[in-house]
C-alpha cells in the first residue's frame, strides 16, 4: 500500500511536470489554428479552431523580408541544407581526426587531442570577428558553404570517437591487417560500422547545434535568400497567429530527426556493447 | 633451408627491454612447433614477428625461401587465431571467415565454396548467419580457426587460442585442432604457456625462457632429456623434485643418502632433480619421506611430504596403492632416472 502511495506521488510529480512543459506549447499550437482577431479579442487560446491551412499555408509560401526576397519555405530549405552539412561533415572530420589520433604513430598525439579539445573554450561568438573577416577574405559571405564550415569542426565529437576507438582491441586491428585489410579498409570496414550508433547519435546533435545557430548566420549572410529559420523567428512581423504558426513549424525539424532516430540516438550516447 | 627459418632474431622494444635475444630456428613444412615458456619470457613476442604484428630488431625471418622482415603483415599469408579469439563482432560468421578472401580479390562464387568446405569441416555451417555474440566460447573458437584455414595459408600462427576456454573444452579442442592440423597439413606455430598443451599438440617444442630457447626437440626428448634445470622444472607434471647435493670424485651426496657410480666429471654444488613418477616404494630405500597428503586422482595417487630436511617433496603411485597420511615412505629411484644440474648454471652436467 505504502509502495502505492509513493509511486502514485513521483507519477503526479512527473505529471505536472509534463503539464508545465507541454501546456505553453499546446496553447501556441491551439492559438495559431485561429484568427488573428480572434486572438486579439479572447488572448491565448486552450482549443483548436478552424484556420490551421489558412495560416500556415500562408506563412510558408508569404514572401517576406525588406526586399520581399524570402519564405518561410525558403528558411527552412536553408536551415535543413545548414544543418544537415554541419552535422555530415563535423561527424566526418571528427571520426578521421579520431581516427588519426589513436591509429597512427603521431608523435604526442594526446596533447595534441588535447589542444583540439581546448577549442570547446573558444566558441564561435569569442572568435567571431576573425572567423568573420576569413570568410569575407575568401569570398565566402552569402554562400551556404560559408553558412557551414566555421561551425563544423567538433571538438566533442572527435572526444567520443576517439574514446571509443581507444575501447575498440588491438587484436582487431591486427586480425584485420593479416586479413589483408589496409588502413582505409579498417576505418571503413571496421570502425565505421562498429560506431555506427555513435554516428548517428553525433549527426543528431550537430543537426540541432547547426539548426539552432543563430549569430553566425546572422552575421555572414546579408542577402535575404540565406536566412534560417532561427533568424525569420527574429525577423517575423505581421500577425500574431502567423508567428506563432512559424514558431511551430520552427520546432518541428528537429522533433522530428530525435523521434526518428532515438533509438540510435540513446544506444550511442549510452554505448552497451 | 627449411620453410620457416627464424636466423639470430632479437627483439629490443623502445623502452630497452630485450624481449627475445638472438634466436635461431627452422620450422619444417608441415610440422606442428610449440613455444612453450612461462607468461613473460617473449613466445608471443616471437610468434608475433613471424605474423609481422611486432617489427624485428635484428635478424632474419625466412618463409618459403622469401625474405620477411620489411613484408607488411597483409602479404606475408600467415593466418593467426588470437587469446580472445579477435573475431568481427559486427559481421555474421560467414562473413567473419569471407572477409579476408574478399580482400585477396576472389570472385564471390569461390568464396562461397571455400567458406562452406571450412564451416563443414569445423562444424559450424548451422551458424554461418550468426554474429559471434550469438556463439559459445567454443564456437567462437571454431570460426577463430575456420577463419585462417578458409584462407589456405603458409602457416597457421595460434597465440594461446585455449586459454579462454572451460579445462572440459581446452582437451578437446585441443585434440581437434591436432586432428585438423594433421588433416590440413599447414605448417603451425602454436604459443602456449600450458606444458601439458605443450606436450600433446607439438611435433617440436621450444621451451623459452627469458627470450631465449632453453631447448628445442621432440615433447618425449625433452621430458626425458632435459638439458637445463629450468626446462626440467617446467615439463612435466606434477613438477620434477630438487635436491640440493655436492658432486664429487661421482658421487653425489645429497641430503640423508648418496648416489655412486654417476656418468659425470662435474664436482661442486649441484641439484638432483628427480621426477615423482620414476620412484617406486622399497625396503632401505634411498629416499624416505613422511606423508602430508595424497591427492587421488583415480588412476594415479600424487603423494606429497617432506624428507629429513623438511623439503617438500611428490611421489607418484598407480591408483590402487593405498597410503596412509603420516605413514614413512622408504623409495628408490627407477633405473637412475634422475637429473643432476650444476647449481650456478642450471645446465644439465650427467
Amino acid at each position: 500500500m505504502t509502495r502505492f502511495i509513493t509511486s502514485s506521488f513521483s507519477h503526479l510529480i512527473l505529471f505536472i511536470g509534463i503539464l508545465i512543459m507541454v501546456v505553453p506549447v499546446w496553447m501556441i499550437f491551439a492559438s495559431s489554428t485561429h484568427t488573428s482577431s480572434m486572438i486579439n479579442m479572447n488572448g491565448l487560446q486552450m482549443f483548436l479552431g478552424d484556420s490551421f491551412y489558412e495560416n500556415y499555408l500562408r506563412v510558408l509560401l508569404y514572401q517576406g523580408g525588406f526586399f520581399k526576397e524570402i519564405t518561410a519555405l525558403k528558411m527552412f530549405f536553408n536551415s535543413f541544407i545548414m544543418a544537415t552539412g554541419v552535422a555530415i561533415l563535423s561527424v566526418v572530420t571528427s571520426l578521421m581526426a579520431a581516427y588519426a589520433l589513436v591509429y597512427y604513430r603521431i608523435k604526442h598525439a594526446t596533447l595534441l587531442f588535447w589542444i583540439i579539445f581546448i577549442t570547446i573554450l573558444v566558441p564561435l561568438e569569442l572568435r567571431i570577428f576573425p572567423t568573420y573577416s576569413v570568410m569575407a577574405e575568401l569570398n565566402l559571405v552569402n554562400s551556404y558553404f560559408g553558412l557551414i564550415v566555421p561551425i563544423s569542426a567538433s571538438a566533442i565529437a572527435t572526444l567520443f570517437f576517439r574514446q571509443f576507438y581507444k575501447t575498440v582491441p588491438d587484436e582487431l586491428l591486427e586480425s584485420a591487417k593479416l586479413d589483408g585489410a589496409n588502413t582505409w579498409r579498417f576505418f571503413v570496414d571496421f570502425l565505421i560500422p562498429l560506431s555506427k550508433t555513435m554516428i548517428v547519435a553525433m549527426l543528431i546533435f550537430m543537426f540541432v547545434f547547426g539548426y539552432n545557430q543563430y549569430l553566425w548566420p546572422l552575421l555572414v549572410t546579408t542577402s535575404e535568400q540565406y536566412w534560417t529559420v532561427v533568424m525569420g523567428l527574429k525577423m517575423m512581423s505581421g500577425s500574431i497567429v502567423h508567428r506563432f504558426a512559424f514558431v511551430m513549424m520552427s520546432m518541428v525539424p528537429p522533433i522530428l530527426i530525435i523521434i526518428v532516430l532515438q533509438k540510435h540516438f540513446i544506444k550511442g550516447v549510452f554505448q552497451d556493447k | 633451408m627449411s620453410f620457416l627459418d627464424l636466423k639470430n632474431v632479437t627483439k629490443i622494444y623502445p623502452n630497452g627491454t630485450k624481449a627475445v635475444h638472438e634466436t635461431s630456428l627452422s620450422v619444417d613444412e608441415g610440422e606442428f612447433m610449440v613455444f612453450v615458456g612461462p607468461s613473460g619470457c617473449g613466445k608471443s613476442t616471437l610468434l608475433r614477428m613471424v605474423a609481422g604484428l611486432e617489427d624485428i630488431t635484428e635478424g632474419d625471418i625466412n618463409l618459403d625461401g622469401k625474405l620477411m622482415n620489411e613484408v607488411d603483415p597483409s602479404e606475408r599469408d600467415v593466418a593467426m587465431v588470437f587469446q580472445n579469439y579477435a573475431l568481427y563482432p559486427h559481421m555474421n560468421v560467414y562473413n567473419n571467415l569471407a572477409y579476408g578472401l574478399k580482400n585477396r580479390g576472389i570472385d564471390k562464387q569461390t568464396i562461397e565454396q571455400k567458406v562452406n568446405d571450412a564451416a563443414k569441416l569445423l562444424q559450424i555451417s548451422d551458424y554461418l548467419q550468426r554474429k559471434p555474440s550469438m556463439l559459445s566460447g567454443g564456437q567462437r573458437q571454431r570460426v577463430a580457426m575456420g577463419r585462417a584455414i578458409v584462407r589456405n595459408p603458409k602457416i597457421f600462427l595460434f597465440d594461446e587460442p585455449l586459454s579462454n576456454l572451460d579445462a572440459k573444452l581446452r582437451i578437446q579442442m585441443r585434440l581437434e585442432i591436432k586432428k585438423l592440423q594433421q588433416k590440413v597439413g599447414v605448417t603451425s606455430i602454436f604459443v602456449t604457456h600450458d606444458q601439458v598443451e605443450a606436450m600433446t599438440l607439438a611435433d617440436r617444442l621450444a621451451v623459452i625462457n627469458n627470450g631465449i630457447i632453453e631447448q628445442l626437440g621432440t615433447p618425449i626428448e625433452i621430458y626425458d632429456n632435459p638439458k637445463s634445470l629450468f626446462v626440467a622444472g617446467f615439463i612435466g607434471s606434477p613438477q620434477m623434485n630438487f635436491l640440493d647435493g655436492n658432486l664429487k670424485n661421482k658421487t653425489l651426496s645429497a641430503e640423508g643418502f648418496e648416489i655412486k657410480d654417476i656418468n659425470s666429471d662435474h664436482e661442486g654444488e649441484v641439484t638432483l632433480g628427480i621426477r615423482p613418477e620414476h620412484l617406486s616404494q622399497t625396503e632401505n630405500g634411498l629416499i624416505n619421506l613422511k606423508v602430508d597428503l595424497v591427492e587421488q586422482l583415480g588412476s594415479d595417487n600424487l603423494v606429497y611430504g617432506q624428507l629429513k630436511d623438511k623439503k617438500d617433496f611428490c611421489y607418484r603411485c598407480p591408483g590402487n596403492q593405498t597410503i596412509e597420511k603420516n605413514s614413512n615412505l622408504s623409495l628408490n629411484i627407477d633405473n637412475n632416472k634422475y637429473y643432476i644440474f650444476d647449481k650456478s648454471t642450471g645446465k644439465r652436467v650427467n
